[in-house]
């Protein structure tokens, strides 16, 4: 079973590479866009086989490895 | 004063603050290898140095906060051992929950390699009683994610509290938003544990501490501790 992790800023916080890519994107000429904020991905194979148990264990190890907390969220996709 | 001192793969200033502990102390502390959960008994003081533990991969500390050792570094911690995290080790102590917390990328997106200049906030403090309150001093930096960011609740805790101890400030004492290097949360360079036991700085108090070097402004920060823990 696949899962992916996308982990992001939270709202609020300061992102430095998210407004360099912004300001990169004007100066290309991409006016329209207010904001950019950069995050990740991490994909994941696993070895379970029921969905929700999956999601519970990656949920775990968003909390105890994968995002920090106090700066990121995170939100999981898993693909049976 | 017994310490000690966690090599992680990618430390590299381990060997550093172990020199300038074996010049402060007379002792040098024991290089206590990541893989090994327990730490040496009778321990005053654990040193988590700077470097790139683990490459830096995914966030800079995410990985050493889960070494074997730093189990070891939690109990200390939890039966009162000082704690001093510095520049990488500040990382790892926030990733791990010991302080309060993150470190992210600098705000200029450069790595910052030069001297600053540092107020010393609290003299109340085991690591910091050789200080004047208020003292000017002038410690390098060398860090690519050293801005320091807390929630508002965490922000007033840490005002209210005295726990901030370092503050980036200009050559006068002034803390200036020009003379914060890396964006950090109200010019915040080094914060203190709830219980003050614990201290994390981004500044390398370890490389300005010997002439030869050429300052020795961070020489107190270590005769601070050899006095408060001996």
């Amino acid at each position: 079973m696949k899962a992916r992790v996308h982990v992001t800023l939270k709202p609020g916080v300061l992102d430095p590479q998210g407004k360099a890519i912004a300001n990169a994107l004007h100066s290309l000429g991409f006016d329209g866009v207010k904001e950019a904020r950069q995050g990740k991905v991490i994909d994941l194979d696993l070895d379970d086989t029921d969905a929700e148990a999956a999601r519970a264990r990656v949920d775990d190890m968003c909390r105890q490895l994968l995002a920090n907390t106090v700066i990121e969220t995170y939100r999981i996709e898993v693909d049976p | 004063m017994k310490s000690a001192v966690i090599v992680f793969p990618g430390s590299n200033c381990d060997r550093d603050v172990a020199v300038s502990l074996e010049q402060t102390t007379g002792r040098p502390p024991v290089m206590h290898w990541h893989a090994d959960p327990a730490l040496p008994e009778d321990l005053d003081l654990v040193v988590v140095p700077g470097g790139f533990s683990y490459g830096d991969y995914l966030r800079c500390g995410a990985m050493a906060a889960h070494a074997a050792a730093m189990t070891g570094v939690r109990k200390a911690a939890e039966r009162g051992v000082a704690v001093l995290g510095i520049c990488n080790g500040f990382q790892v102590l926030c990733e791990t929950g010991l302080l309060p917390g993150a470190l992210m990328r600098n705000r200029d997106l450069r790595f910052l390699c030069k001297d600053v200049h540092l107020r010393v906030e609290t003299t109340d403090t085991l690591f910091t009683g050789h200080y004047a309150p208020g003292q000017v001093i002038r410690i390098p930096i060398a860090h690519h994610d050293g801005n320091y960011v807390a929630d508002l609740a965490t922000q007033c805790a840490l005002e209210d509290e005295d726990r901030v101890v370092f503050r980036y400030c200009d050559p006068a004492g002034k803390v200036t938003e020009d003379a914060n290097p890396n964006g950090s949360l109200d010019n915040i360079a080094g914060i203190l544990s709830e219980e003050r036991t614990v201290l994390g700085l981004m500044p390398h108090p370890e490389r300005l501490a010997d002439p030869r070097l050429g300052g020795t402004d961070g020489r107190p920060l270590f005769a601070s501790l050899l006095e408060a823990l001996s």
